[in-house]
Parts: C-alpha cells; structure tokens; sequence
C-alpha cells in the first residue's frame, strides 16, 4: 500500500509555549501566557486526533547543518533538554521513539535526487528543543514516533534562492520516501513567520502586557502570507519567501515551510489559520494542510490568465 | 582591589576535530600540537581564570554567562556528531561570572548569568577547555555571542570583562574561540585534502595573521568588518572586537601565530598576544572605542520605538572602565598618573600646570629657586601656557577647549594673581560657558604659580 502524507502543519516551536502550558515534562512553572496561540495547538490536536497517521516527521531551524541534510537515526532518545536561548523557560524531559525505517528511506531518496545527506546514528546526541517544542505542542503525550530532519544553512550561506531550490527537492524527496514505505506521515514544519525579537526579556516572561509585534511592517507581511495560505496560493507563496525572509527577517529562511509545501505538492487547497500571535515580538501563526480539505477549492482564488 | 590583570589574550579555533580525530588529516595533527604548545603557556602563566568567548554559543536575548560552578554532560555536535562524543566536567568560577554580569548591567548591557543542569555548553568553549585545561587547574567563565550585536555592542561586553577583572582582582587570560574564515565544505571531504575553502579566504586569513603576529590587535579589530564582507569572517569576527576591548584597545603586544591550518575549509589559527611595552605603530582608528550599550539594536528603521526601553541607570558600578589618555604634547606627569582618563563620554584631566612639554621650563619664570627663595614671574604667560598644555591633552583625547565643562583654577597667591589669570580666561575661554572655580593654595608641586583641574566632554 502507498503511503500518504495526510497532513501539514506550520508548527512554530517558541519554548514559551510549552513554558506556557506547564506540562509535567518541562521543569519551569508558568502563570499563563500567549492564550491565541496556544488555543490554536489545541485545535491542531484534536483535528488530527481525527486523522489515521503514524508519524510525525518534523523540520527543525534549531538543528542547524551546513554539511548536507542529516536525520535521526537512532530509534530512541531519552533525556533532558535545556533550550540555549530561553533556559528559564525550557527545560524539558523527552522520550520520543524514532522510525528510523522512514527516516532512512528520506535520507535514501534525497541523497538520490543529488542532495548531501547524512544520517546521525550517535546514541548521545542531544534533541534541538525546536524539534522538541513543535513535537510536544501537537502530540504531548509522544505516542507517535517522529522523523527528525535537521536545517541546511544553505539559505545563510549561498543565498535564499539556493536554500528554496535545496528544501524544495528535500520536501520532494521526503514525499516519495513515505509513498514507498506505506507510511501515513503528518508533516511539521518548526518555523514562526517574522522573527524581528526583542533584545531584552520581561521580568515576568508570561507579562502578556508587554507581548505585541515588533514591527508594522512585520505585521503587514505576515498578514500577507497567512492570506496566501488561506487562499490556497501555495505555489505563490513559496515565491515570494525570499522577498519576506529579506523583508521581515522570517524564520521560514530556515526552510521548513518550503520543505513542507514542496512536499504537500504546493497545495492548492485552503489552508486553516488555527491562531497568530506573537511571542517576544515574532510573528507566529499555527496553519494546517489537511489533505482530506482537498475538495475544498478555494472561490476566492485568483482568476487565472 | 582594582589593579587590571588581563594578562594575555589566545584566539583558537571552535571545531571539534582536533579534539576528537586529530589523527585524520596532518592540518588537524599541527593544530591539535599547537592546542598543546598554548596549554603550557596558560599552565606557565599565573593565571587564576581563563574567560573565554565563543563564536558558538549564541544568544539572542543580550548576553549570557556560564555560572554552573560544575556543568557535566557528554557532548554531540550537532553537525560533526559521526565523529564522537565530548564528555565534559568543567570548574566554572561563579562569582566572577556574577561579577560580569553585573559589570556588564552597569555599562547598559543586557545580561544574565545561566546555572541550570543539561544547559548546552557549545562545541567551541568544549574542544577549547578540554585542550586549553584539561584538568580544570584554573577555572573559567564562558560568555555568549549574540548573533544580532553589533561592534559596539561586542566592545562594551569586552570592556565589562575587564571591569570584572578589575573588580574581582583575579590574573585573567582571555580566549576567543573563533574561526577566522568560516566558509565550511558543505559536502564530505576526504580529511587528508582539507584546504581553505576559498583561495580570496586564504589571502584575507595571511593578511590578518601578519597584522596579529606583529601584536596589532587594535588594527585588526578595526579591520574586522572588511575582513568579514570579503572573507565570510566567523559571526562577524566578534570575537575580536571583544579580545582587543577586553585586552585594552591598542596595538601593544608581542604577537604570536603559532599555526594556521585548513578545518574543513575554515581558517583556523592559534594566536597569542602577550601585553608588552613596545608598541606596533597605531594607526589612525576609524572606529570609536564604545563605552556603554545605548539600547535597542534598531535593524528595523522606527523598530527602537517599538521595544522596551533597555535597562535603566547602571547600579554598582565596578571599577572604572579604561580610557587612559598619555601624550607627549604635554608636560611629563609629575608622579604615577595619567594626563587624562574617560569614562563614558567625559574626559577627566590630571592637574595641568605651565611647563612645556619636554624641557620644563616654565613660562614667565619659576615661583621659587632651589633653596626656596621666591622669584619674580610673570602670571599671565604661566596661564597661557596652562592653556596651551590643557589643549594639547584635551586633543590628544579627542576634545578640545571648547568642550570643557567645569575648572577648577589653583592659585598660589590670590591677591596678586587673579586678575591676570582671570584676563586670560577671559579672553581663551570666556566664550565657552564652562562653570568655573578659583582657590587659593600654599604651594604646587612644581615652582609653578597656577594650575587648572579640567573635566571636558570627550
């Protein structure tokens, strides 16, 4: 039987969410805090409850590569991780079991289609909390294993056409690794929209008083792109990233938005905007693509010719 | 205490391969033997810390200090993770890592010091203290590199370093962990054919070395962002800026390259620059020397209105920060002081009397022979010339006259003397507005018959 990829989601990974929402793995304790955004995981969750999927294959910007893509390769991992940026917010104890089938098989597949690729087979590594927040907020209780897939700098280091072109043939790739092995994946994509922060913390991370976008023109683009997405414009959208990358300093540089569309196959079908929100300034936007919306054709597109 | 003991500053590399494969490629081997050659200098050293900044730690939220007192862990990179595990247990000294936080408070920065079990200690400050200090025989202090702060940000978190040097009287070293170039091989290479990615990288890379061999670190640090527009430098050679802020902003020492190798196709280097009396010429600095953070980064143009305002006034302050002012073009210091210090953006004179720079003689003649005997002089050409010495010290500084913001005048004989000095202020400084007051004293330390005490604007 062929595999399918049955759902995607643009899943950011801000670890003030999952600071936010005190569950019995992470160490800190929280009042409260970015409610909108939270509320759309919620709604994540219980649209795929209702989906038949058995992995989540994740893409992370905070597992940052340079020598090719790498993916998880050991089946289980266990253990404490301490986010670099925020460690008074995300100190959280993980175990989370692998498909290293799958991930061997995307690994395989893009290697094929000209792609470096390496598989990371130390049992000691150290999950990336990006992977570890966007997993915890759609699937809390990790009762689905993940496939791992790091961020290849090649948006930083050639340029963000380059970085496009290469997340473009990975997310190609990943689909025909889930067609052959039969898997029913739900894709995630770890990135926020805008990513202009604030350079200092409020005393009390939680002060909601004190969250709100950096910028305007931040809030203008990511506006734009969520209407891309509700309108189905998926294709256009991905066209555009590089003028909002260099305009709104997005976080998508790190291609797993890109590497989800191009694997949904660009979607024409609406995407739902579960929430938008903000979290030290960065715009972030919780959206699903949800194949079983595919009938769904957008009225609102744009006429064509 | 107060004394400043920076005692040397090392830049070396952050990639893991001398560390765990050295044997792989003879460029890994040589740098891997020079790892060891600075191991024996900092154990030679007297050093009582080592305080290292590493281009692999980043932040985004202002900076954070490594206050784990004994953070343990076993280590991946999370690129190189094929080549093995790091496990570490450091010795972290955390009350002066305390005591940089709160230096780097007071100059305006946003800092925090981090102790938490699990937090991820970088590649760079592992491979750097596993080969610098392997037994953790001196203990350290690790500081972040935030990927958004700019030179001057960098510069005020070097300066804070060395205030908390200063403050806590400790025998420091400092490291930078960084690459020069840092255009990695994006692909598999077979180690024995490492090379400088780039042959543009390998040029910019001799031309830096040359200028650090020679000890100018000042000139180096000033070169940093063509260096890094033409040379793809490591996080923008922040490491620099911060190793010549904290080392103290000149080109004074006795520079030492002692390798400079491919590491899968950056440039990696080991540099000491030991402080030294001889001076490399410094050259004509383009770029100010920042004493304090002012806020926000401002990247997006309105963006500064639209963040919280930075930290409020500095509390408890440490020591003062450097900003030693010496020149020739005024009379030598009469005992172990400085013509001039700045702090912030005010410039602090030493008592200037009228003798002229290099032969002391006193214009308008002395007060007093040898035996004490008083003498006719001339006050008014004594309070040109104390014009004229203020002027050269305040341009040696940067300033001028018609910057000065507050004097006091010392007069050894008030009844006689005030009206011409007070003509002469009159007529080269009356138009400044400089607040101003006389005093009458028994003696000077020179035959001299006034002096000026000066505070300007820098």
């Amino acid at each position: 039987m062929s595999g399918s990829i049955v759902a995607g989601i643009l899943a950011p990974h801000p670890p003030h969410l999952v600071y936010a929402e005190n569950p019995p793995q992470n160490e800190p304790r929280a009042e409260c805090g970015w409610e909108v955004l939270r509320w759309g995981y919620e709604r994540v969750r219980k649209s795929l409850a209702a989906l038949d999927y058995d992995v989540l294959i994740v893409h992370s910007p905070h597992w940052r590569t340079f020598v090719g893509h790498h993916f998880l390769g050991v089946p289980h991992f266990k253990g404490l991780s301490v986010d670099p940026i925020f460690p008074n917010l995300f100190r959280y104890h993980f175990d989370v079991n692998v498909d290293v089938e799958l991930s061997e098989a995307m690994c395989e597949e893009a290697k094929a289609s000209g792609l470096v690729t390496k598989m990371m087979r130390n049992p000691a590594f150290r999950l990336d909390y990006g992977t570890i927040a966007s997993c915890h907020l759609v699937n809390p209780s990790w009762s689905k294993p993940i496939v791992g897939v790091s961020s290849n700098g090649s948006y930083y280091y050639y340029s963000n056409e380059v970085g496009q072109e290469e997340q473009i043939a990975l997310g190609e790739a990943t689909r025909r690794a889930v067609e052959k092995t039969g898997r029913r994946a739900v894709l995630l994509a770890s990135n926020s929209l805008s990513h202009r922060h604030f350079t200092t913390e409020a005393e009390i991370p939680e002060d909601m008083s004190r969250e709100h976008v950096y910028h305007h023109g931040q809030y203008l683009w990511d506006m734009r792109v969520l209407d891309l997405m509700k309108q189905g414009r998926s294709r256009e959208l991905v066209d555009e990233l590089p003028d909002f990358i260099d305009h709104a300093e997005s976080e998508v540089k790190a291609g797993a938005l890109t590497w989800m569309l191009a694997a949904l196959g660009f979607p024409s079908y609406p995407a739902e905007v579960h929430a938008y929100g903000t979290v030290i300034g960065t715009g972030n936007a919780v959206v699903e693509w949800n194949a079983s919306h595919e009938d769904v054709r957008v009225a609102a597109s744009p006429p064509v010719g | 205490m107060t004394t400043n003991q920076v005692l040397r500053g090392f830049i070396v590399p952050g990639l893991p391969h001398p560390l765990l494969c050295p044997e792989r490629s003879p460029a890994w081997t040589s740098l891997r033997a020079s790892f060891d050659r600075v191991r024996e200098e900092i154990a030679a050293s007297g050093a009582d810390l080592l305080v290292l900044y590493s281009t692999q730690w980043i932040s985004v939220i202002g900076h954070q200090i490594q206050a784990d007192p004994e953070p343990e862990w076993v280590h991946v990179d999370p690129e190189f993770h094929d080549l093995g595990t790091m496990p570490y247990r450091f010795r972290m000294d955390a009350a002066f890592a305390r005591a940089y936080e709160a230096a780097a408070k007071a100059r305006g920065l946003h800092a925090r010091t981090v102790a938490y079990h699990g937090f991820p200690i970088d590649t760079g400050t592992v491979v750097a203290l596993k080969l610098l200090n392997p037994g953790n025989a001196i203990p350290a202090c690790v500081v972040s590199c935030n990927m958004y702060a700019d030179r001057g940000e960098t510069i005020v978190l070097g300066k804070a370093a060395r205030d908390a040097v200063a403050a806590t009287g400790r025998k420091a070293i400092a490291i930078s962990v960084s690459a020069l170039s840092a255009r990695l091989f994006t692909h598999e290479i077979d180690p024995k054919d490492d090379r400088i990615s780039s042959l543009k990288d390998d040029e910019w890379n001799r031309k830096l070395l040359e200028l650090l061999g020679e000890g100018r670190l000042e000139d180096v640090s000033q070169l940093a962002r063509e260096f890094s527009a033409q040379a793809n430098g490591d996080q923008k050679m922040k490491a620099v800026w911060w190793l010549a802020a904290f080392l103290g902003e000149h080109n004074a020492y006795e520079g030492t390259v002692y390798d400079y190798q491919p590491l899968w196709g950056t440039g990696a280097a080991l540099v000491g620059l030991l402080p030294s009396a001889r001076a490399a010429a410094n050259l004509e600095f383009d770029e100010e020397s920042v004493e304090t953070f002012g806020g926000d980064r401002g990247v997006l143009s309105g963006g500064s209105a639209a963040v919280p305002s930075p930290p409020s006034a500095p509390v408890a302050a440490p020591a003062p920060p450097g900003g030693i002012i010496r020149t020739e073009a005024a009379p030598k210091p009469v005992g172990a002081y400085a013509h001039a210090r700045r702090v912030g953006n005010l410039l602090f004179l030493a008592g200037i009397g009228p003798r002229r720079p290099g032969t002391d003689e006193i214009p308008g003649g002395p007060v007093r022979d040898a035996d004490g005997n008083p003498l006719p002089y001339d006050v008014e050409a004594q309070a040109r010339s104390v014009v004229a010495n203020v002027k050269a010290v305040l341009e040696a500084a940067g300033s001028s006259l018609e910057k000065i913001l507050d004097v006091t005048v010392y007069l050894i004989d008030m009844k006689r003397d005030f009206a011409a000095a007070n003509a002469v202020w009159a007529e080269t400084l009356g138009h400044v507005n400089a607040t101003r007051t006389t005093l009458e004293v028994a003696a000077l330390p020179t035959p001299i018959a006034i002096e000026w005490k000066v505070v300007a604007e820098a």
